[in-house]
């Protein structure tokens, strides 16, 4: 069982940083259950499947790693997968607002550089909710991927999207106007 | 964080992307043909200033950008804004500055979009002028800075075009004011003197215009429609002129014949057309909102200028006035319209309009039950005939069913019937029961059920009195020297009271015992939990010149009585013998030392409690009654009431999304909404965010999921 400091000693071998997002990338090859933590069977699953055996060759594979994470096909799986990785107490549904701002940063920055940025600004701002649950989550997914930016044009707050987001949109609306 | 490895982007390279941005925003504002920007030009522009503003140095340009920013809005102005001014004069150079400052304001949305992330740090963390900011400074620096005297000359030009009696374009004036003020020049006003212009403009537009009834030959084509539209027309018209005609104000319908003979002729007349007396009914229904409006803003003004924060006069005015408002136009449908039902409807949707609007900060459900509270209590209208009471208790019953907030009304009808049945304020038990019975016909059993427990609770009580006077007078020995008469409420009934611990006085703490002793000889199963807070008291206040029975509540007493083992005593040895809040004992020593009557004497003398007071008996009070009532003042119970019934709403919004969603076990969320919405019609009208927050609840707590494959649907989860 590979623990925390075996992790950040795994990732300097890897030259990479370990909050890195390929870290995490790492983690859901392997469908590592804990954070923080590798089984022995996870890391033997998530080094089989990306054909290393040796700490150089997996360093080599972590490009093709990131390829296969952004395909559409896994993206959103990844991206759950991501915030399950966060609920670290047993029966925990939620995760605070400041981890999820990083994570979101982490995981989506990238791709919705400028949705992800105003939503975690307005996260920052709002008093409603101190914890955000896996549907407000997958529910952002979903708002980046449909929802057009920034006119919010073919945005339906009568629609089944998250509280949350109808608000973001209304606080949005009000700082354009 | 540290995301993949970028390539770094060159100032210039990034630049020149930017460029392009730029170029096509200037397209579009020029009216060139040019497509909107689409979500992802957008994002990549966003990505370029976010990436080039978070490299690693030398490559972090944002001071760069923030240069480049205000460098294009010059370099636009300076190349095509102005040019495209100086060539104009007079009215179309105002037309063109007026057109140009629209387009500039885009120009500054549009870029101040792309360029936000230096908003978000770079311009925060240097206190520099925000993006908006520069903008906006570029064209007044530039425009305005260059043609401000031409412009003032062009608009003085103008207005005296229209002094002179010509036409002249008023739209592009204001426009063109607009402008200076919205760039905070405020010379130009009172260079031009613009206060005697608006004031003019508003004059004529205040002056009736008549309207141009153009009169056309009615070809009697095979244009059925056409026909229509001018049958319609002309009935529209006719309808709103009869009915503006009528007097205004409150008289008692049918006063004006004329008018019902009018209306109701129309009325069969258009009866016969199809769809003929839709814009008649439109029409009457805009009237009665206008008129039930205009009673409201009345209402609402004259509750500003007395400042007064308990129920004023004026909304009890407003109550009476609107009964009346429907008395009148209820008579309308039935003589004039023959009870048609899209006069009903018509009547009902603009009532519903009005009806639930807040005067002077109390919601309509709040002066309703004021107004029935004023009925039904002593000294309320006792001038009222029996009949008129009844008559004004079933209009008031009616007029509920306009109001949305029935639940709220429930609960302040509740608190004032508690007090009115307490504290023997009720003026009539007949009519509290009549009430009771008119509400349970319009609104259900179960609106009424905790009321009708309250009314019988009082019947018990006072027989349960006798049998506890009865159980006294066989137990002399259990007598407590005090006449004590005690009410048990039944607790589901009654809104819900803190009962405090307060430390009863020993004289009274014998009551409680000995009524104890009593209420387990009838009943073994029930606590009994005691609300001192509404109890009251007469005391014999022993005063100098004369003995004076005082009337006070129980907490006064219990305040007053430590007196007799102390001649002084300071505001906290109180506070640790009553084992009172502060807020209780504040207004109760107020009550005995700084009110009309001065049962204590305060030291020091000022008008407010303070907790390094002291107080001693007025052994020199004394008063020219034998017997005097010292009032306690209510708390404020408005914010409370609100509060439990939002927090009743949560839970009735949880039950009825469970409910549907049981029986349906899949269902899509606008129709749960919408059902939900008709479930709970009937007490309230709830807030679609409501809804949507108790189902986010629900789905945390495993009630209900989302479908995986359609994000609108819902499941129920057993």
């Amino acid at each position: 069982m590979a623990s925390p400091e075996g992790i950040e000693a795994l990732c300097s071998d890897m030259e990479v940083n370990h909050t890195d997002v390929r870290v995490l990338m790492l983690a859901w090859k392997m469908k590592a259950e804990k954070q923080g933590y590798f089984t022995l069977e996870e890391w033997q699953r998530g080094l089989k499947s990306l054909r290393a055996d040796n700490v150089n060759k997996l360093k080599k594979a972590l490009p093709e790693l990131e390829k296969e994470v952004k395909r559409p096909s896994n993206f959103m799986d990844f991206y759950s997968y991501a915030f399950r990785y966060c609920l670290t107490e047993e029966k925990q549904k939620s995760v605070d607002i400041e981890s999820v701002c990083e994570l979101l940063d982490l995981v989506l920055g990238s791709q919705c550089r400028a949705q992800v940025d105003y939503f975690i600004e307005y996260l920052k701002v709002q008093t409603d909710y101190k914890v955000i649950n896996m549907d407000q989550w997958m529910g952002f997914f979903r708002f980046c991927n449909e929802i057009s930016f920034p006119d919010f044009n073919n945005y339906d707050p009568k629609l089944a999207w998250p509280l949350i987001l109808d608000n973001f949109v209304d606080w949005m609306k009000e700082k354009q106007a | 964080m540290a995301t993949m490895e970028r390539k770094t982007i060159d100032l210039d390279q990034g630049w020149d992307y930017m460029k392009g941005g730029i170029t096509k925003l200037k397209k579009i504002l020029e009216g060139e043909p040019e497509s909107p920007f689409s979500s992802e030009e957008y994002m990549m522009l966003y990505t370029t200033i976010y990436n080039m503003c978070t490299q690693k140095p030398p490559h972090d340009y944002s001071q760069q950008l923030y240069d480049r920013y205000r460098e294009a809005f010059d370099e636009y102005i300076t190349s095509t804004v102005l040019p495209s001014l100086r060539e104009k004069h007079d009215e179309f150079m105002l037309r063109e500055l007026v057109r140009r400052w629209a387009n500039h304001k885009v120009m500054v949305r549009w870029l101040s979009r792309f360029f936000h992330y230096l908003d978000r740090y770079f311009i925060a963390r240097r206190s520099l002028p925000a993006l908006n900011e520069v903008g906006l400074s570029c064209f007044r620096d530039l425009v305005y800075g260059e043609l401000k005297v031409k412009a003032k000359d062009a608009v003085i030009a103008l207005i005296d075009k229209e002094r002179e009696g010509d036409q002249i374009d008023r739209s592009l004036l204001k426009n063109v004011l607009g402008i200076f003020v919205e760039i905070g020049m405020g010379q130009m006003e009172s260079e031009v003197d613009s206060g005697r212009f608006m004031s003019r403009l508003h004059a004529e537009e205040c002056l009736k215009k008549e309207r141009d009834r153009v009169s056309h030959y009615l070809h009697i084509s095979s244009e059925p429609k056409l026909v229509e539209k001018v049958q319609n027309e002309l009935l529209v018209v006719f309808a709103t002129q009869l009915l503006e005609k009528e007097q205004s104000g409150c008289h008692a319908l049918l006063q004006d014949d004329k008018v019902v003979d009018d209306l109701s002729r129309m009325y069969r007349l258009y009866h016969k057309i199809p769809k003929g007396l839709e814009p008649v009914a439109n029409v009457f229904k805009q009237h009665i909102t206008a008129e039930g409006t205009a009673l409201v803003q009345q209402a609402e003004d004259a509750a500003t200028n007395q400042a007064a924060t308990a129920v004023g006069v004026q909304e009890q005015v407003l109550i009476r006035k609107i009964i009346e408002l429907h008395d009148k136009y209820m008579e309308y449908v039935t003589h004039c319209f023959q009870n048609h039902t899209l006069f009903h409807k018509a009547l009902k949707e603009a009532f519903e309009i009005f009806c639930n609007k807040t005067v002077g900060g109390c919601s309509s459900s709040e002066l309703l039950a004021t107004f029935c509270d004023n009925i039904l209590k002593k000294g309320g209208s006792e001038k009222l005939s029996d009949e008129a009471i009844e008559e004004t208790l079933e209009k008031v019953v009616k007029l509920l069913a306009y109001i949305s907030d029935k639940d709220l009304f429930a609960e302040f009808y509740r608190k004032k019937l508690a007090r009115r049945l307490l504290f023997d304020r009720s003026a009539n038990d007949d009519h509290e029961r009549s009430i009771l019975t008119k509400l349970k016909q319009q609104c259900g059993g179960q609106f009424t059920s905790k009321m009708e427990g309250m009314v019988t609770d009082l019947t018990l009580a006072r027989e349960n009195q006798g049998n506890f006077e009865e159980y006294l007078g066989n137990n002399p020995i259990a007598h407590p020297g005090i006449d004590l008469s005690v009410t048990v409420l039944t607790t589901g009934f009654w809104p819900s009271y803190k009962s405090s611990d307060l430390n009863l006085p020993s004289e009274m703490v014998k009551c409680v015992e000995v009524f104890k002793g009593f209420y387990e000889t009838k009943t073994k199963h029930r606590k009994l939990t005691w609300i001192y807070s509404l109890g009251q008291c007469n005391i014999s206040g022993k005063f100098d010149q004369k003995t004076i029975e005082l009337i006070v509540s129980t907490y006064q007493a219990a305040t007053l009585l430590l007196f007799n083992a102390s001649d002084r005593l300071s505001y906290s040895e109180i506070m640790t013998q009553l084992n009172l809040t502060h807020e209780d004992l504040v207004r109760l020593l107020h009550s005995l030392s700084c009110a009309k009557y001065k049962i204590l004497i305060k030291e020091p003398n000022t008008k407010t409690i303070s907790q390094n007071d002291y107080f001693e008996f007025n052994s020199k009070f004394t008063d020219r009654m034998r017997r005097i009532k010292i009032p306690l003042p209510p708390v404020d119970e408005r914010r409370k009431i609100v509060e439990d019934v939002d927090k009743d709403r949560r839970y009735a919004i949880d039950a009825a999304i469970v409910r549907i969603m049981k029986s349906r076990k899949v269902l899509g969320h606008q129709q749960l909404v919408s059902e939900c919405v008709e479930q709970l019609s009937r007490m309230f009208k709830p807030d679609i965010k409501a809804i949507k927050k108790r189902m986010e609840d629900l789905i945390t707590r495993d009630y209900l999921e989302r479908d995986k494959e359609n994000p609108n649907m819902f499941r129920y989860l057993a």
